[in-house]
């Protein structure tokens, strides 16, 4: 099953790999990772996206839990939460093409953020699959560039993972 | 500690050395270590140990540690040295061993440029060690030393690297040594939770066939004590596994023996049989239990006590966890058990009974008919000779599960072996960090003709520091488990396996000023054993020449179950 989880790590030069080495090392899957400091600068939040079943997942958490450098670690889907990921997406824009790639857009509430005389750069942002849905209903030839951020995630109402 | 005077990084480096109370640093110099070694060269808060190779540093630092409960420390320089010591250090974070090891790195303003003897230390190192730290400032030395120390002991122990540019050692701060350090991100569990505890101790008194096996755990958190108490009030059965030997005195009645791939017959049956089953700082890991499915074809009740949640339900789910020191957990399950003043039941002594008829198949009798040195024989009279109070260090294979299986060790911190890694080499090495360890002690490495020659260079080091240990040599002419795998499961393909051009291991030792000996005749044995033992102040390497055809037995196929063991007595003498 699909999990993501939030942790919370000492913002240090290496902590990154720590992770993505454990991910490796231990043959466990990740689909996305992000990773950015937070308001507190010494800290930086990572929401990993993976797969596994329960036992993997729970070997995941402890063996994350593990790192001298972890300080808090949340499986999201152990309650409520919200996903969204960014992607920015070059498409052709040519012609009778322009007006059909601003309707997409609008319906998919995604913003053009560069226009250029033969194409938009459009800004979406929501969950993984909205942004497939998205993918998909574009003709493959008019895709020129996608860049996709990994999803970032959050707990609903008091689920806040802080120090 | 507040010492307004600046000193170097260097000086820095020695005395958070002093101020962690450190004997023995066991390294190697060299260039982006230059200015520690100028600062050791002036000091005498510790001996600083010079080995042959940087492997050695680690793995005598490493066994400094198994023997006394201690931080081992080891010194060495960047690039090669570094790399030299992985393996070290590797064989410790197997086996949970806590050491601080501090390398050495190119100025800072190299790092990156591929400079002379540059090596990214702490991305080699990442999958290896508990912690690594690469330290860009003087000022940040002492608090890095202090964590590192605090890191490699507390919890789950591990090894420690602490990578330390050259020009960061040439640098002037004052020195000022934290008493206590507090991380945010790092605080492990020590007590474990009473009501688990409680169901515990319900569940094995209620237990009709409860069985309790123990690990490097129980050695590594001094819990031996405890041990011995619960499972005495108790009245059951008890194993270790390799790691854990020692955690439960060997001549005990209560125990039956060393457990797995080549564990007693009695041992694995009862793991296979019992209807709960204690764990205590051991890991089901693939040779103690074999294939987890074969052992789920019985249930039981399992109880897992360990410091390390992430080793509880890995490979074997487990019914009652307990995250803890096992130490403190099973101190609390002993005033319970106390206060319960349990009776032997009709069920307990039953089970006795079936533990008793496993037992009479006496699983470790050998021929030793045939005229012919026979390792096991060796280690049995080595265990007589040394009335079983010597450290004993062994290497990696056959002479490394005899020396586990016939040599009954009673006190914890007295078997040095390489159990996770399995690392070829260490023999000696361990020998010397024992012999550091405790001057007097009789020290023995029990070693092979192909492991020995893994680390061969460092009878240099045992004679600079005229260290007495004695080394057991089992000569068979072969890489014997390699040897007994491609008889079993290869079809006597003995593929490189054969230990050819040997040197005359006499005249090598005597080369290196120490006293050697060949013994190629079974009645020899226990004689010149005692002549070795004898010589209280020499290094003495026996030459065994014993059988090369010998096996060890029992044993369980890699993938097998416990219960499907391979006996000596079902192989017949011609087939072997």
């Amino acid at each position: 099953m699909r999990h993501i989880i939030s942790l919370l790590m000492e913002n240090e030069s290496g902590a990154l790999s720590r992770v993505s080495g454990l991910f490796s090392a231990r043959g466990y899957n990740i689909e996305s990772l992000t990773v950015a400091a937070t308001e507190d600068p010494t800290l930086s939040r990572m929401t990993i996206v993976t797969a596994g079943s329960d036992e993997v997942i729970e070997q995941i958490i402890k063996q994350l839990n593990k790192l001298i450098d972890v300080v808090k670690v949340l499986d999201l889907n152990d309650g409520k939460f919200i996903e969204r990921e960014l992607m920015l997406v070059k498409v052709k824009a040519t012609g009778a093409f322009r007006e059909e790639m601003k309707r997409m857009c609008d319906i998919f509430r995604g913003r053009i953020i560069d226009v250029a005389d033969g194409s938009f750069t459009i800004e979406l942002t929501g969950s993984g699959t909205k942004l497939d849905a998205f993918i998909e209903s574009l003709d493959k030839a008019a895709i020129l560039e996608t860049v996709r951020t990994g999803a970032s995630g959050i707990g609903r109402g008091d689920r806040i993972l802080k120090v | 500690m507040a010492n307004t005077q600046k000193i170097t990084g260097a000086d820095i480096v020695i005395r958070c050395l002093e101020q962690e109370k450190v004997k023995f640093v066991f390294g190697y110099p060299g260039g982006a270590v230059l200015h520690i070694y100028d600062a050791i060269y002036n000091q005498d808060y510790f001996k600083h140990i010079l080995v042959r190779h940087e492997q050695a540093a680690v793995h005598a630092a490493d066994a400094f540690s198994r023997a006394t409960g201690e931080v081992g420390v080891a010194l060495v320089t960047s690039g090669p040295g570094a790399t030299n010591a992985i393996t070290g250090i590797a064989t410790a974070y197997m086996d949970s061993i806590p050491l601080v090891v501090i390398s050495g790195q190119v100025p800072v303003p190299a790092i990156g440029l591929d400079a002379f003897q540059e090596v990214d230390m702490v991305g080699v190192t990442r999958p290896c060690v508990k912690h690594n730290f690469l330290v860009k400032d003087v000022k940040d030395i002492a608090l890095t030393m202090k964590k590192a120390f605090h890191i490699a002991r507390t919890g789950r122990p591990g090894p420690v690297v602490v990578d330390i540019p050259k020009d960061i050692t040439a640098h002037l701060s004052e020195f000022i040594y934290p008493d206590t350090v507090e991380m945010r991100s790092y605080n492990p569990v020590t007590k474990g939770h009473s009501g688990q505890i409680k169901k515990a101790v319900k569940l094995l008194l209620e237990a009709k066939r409860p069985m309790v096996y123990t690990g490097g755990g129980v050695v590594l958190g001094d819990a031996s004590e405890a041990l011995v108490k619960l499972v005495r009030a108790l009245g059951v059965p008890v194993t270790n596994t390799l790691m854990g030997l020692g955690g439960y005195p060997s001549t005990d009645p209560q125990f039956v023996g060393m457990l797995g791939m080549h564990g007693t017959y009695e041992a694995n049956m009862a793991m296979q049989d019992c209807d709960v089953l204690l764990a205590v700082g051991a890991r089901f890991d693939d040779r103690v239990i074999g294939n987890p499915k074969h052992f789920f074809n019985k249930s039981r009740t399992i109880i897992h006590i360990d410091i390390d949640p992430s080793s509880i339900s890995k490979r074997v789910k487990v019914d009652v966890p307990i995250v803890g020191d096992v130490k403190s957990v099973l101190a609390e399950m002993n005033e319970l058990v106390a206060a319960e003043n349990p009776k032997q039941s009709s069920a307990l002594k039953a089970w006795w009974a079936q533990i008793d008829s496993w037992r009479s198949k006496l699983c470790l009798d050998y021929d030793n008919s045939n005229g012919l040195i026979k390792p096991q024989y060796v280690i049995q009279k080595l265990w007589e000779v040394t009335k079983g109070e010597a450290y004993v260090t062994s290497d990696v294979g056959q002479h490394q599960m005899w020396a586990a299986q016939y040599y009954k060790f009673d006190k914890p911190r007295r078997w040095i072996n390489s159990g996770g890694l399995g690392t070829m080499g260490v023999g000696l090495p361990y020998a010397m960090g024992c012999q550091f360890a405790d001057p007097t002690a009789q020290v023995a490495c029990v070693t092979g003709e192909g492991s020995i020659q893994m680390n061969i260079q460092e009878l240099s080091t045992c004679k600079q520091y005229h260290l007495p240990i004695k080394v057991i040599l089992l000569n068979n002419r072969y890489l014997g488990m390699v040897r007994q795998w491609q008889e079993f499961f290869y079809e006597n393909r003995y593929s490189e396996s054969y230990m050819d051009s040997l040197p005359d291991f006499v005249k090598l030792a005597e080369s290196y000023g120490h006293v050697g000996m060949q013994i190629t005749q079974p009645g020899d044995v226990e004689g010149a054993l005692k002549e070795a033992f004898a010589m209280k102040s020499r290094f003495v390497f026996m030459d065994f020449i014993t059988d090369q055809k010998e096996n060890v037995f029992p044993m369980i196929e890699a993938g097998k179950g416990l219960s499907e063991m391979i006996l000596a007595n079902d192989i017949g003498a011609e087939d072997l």
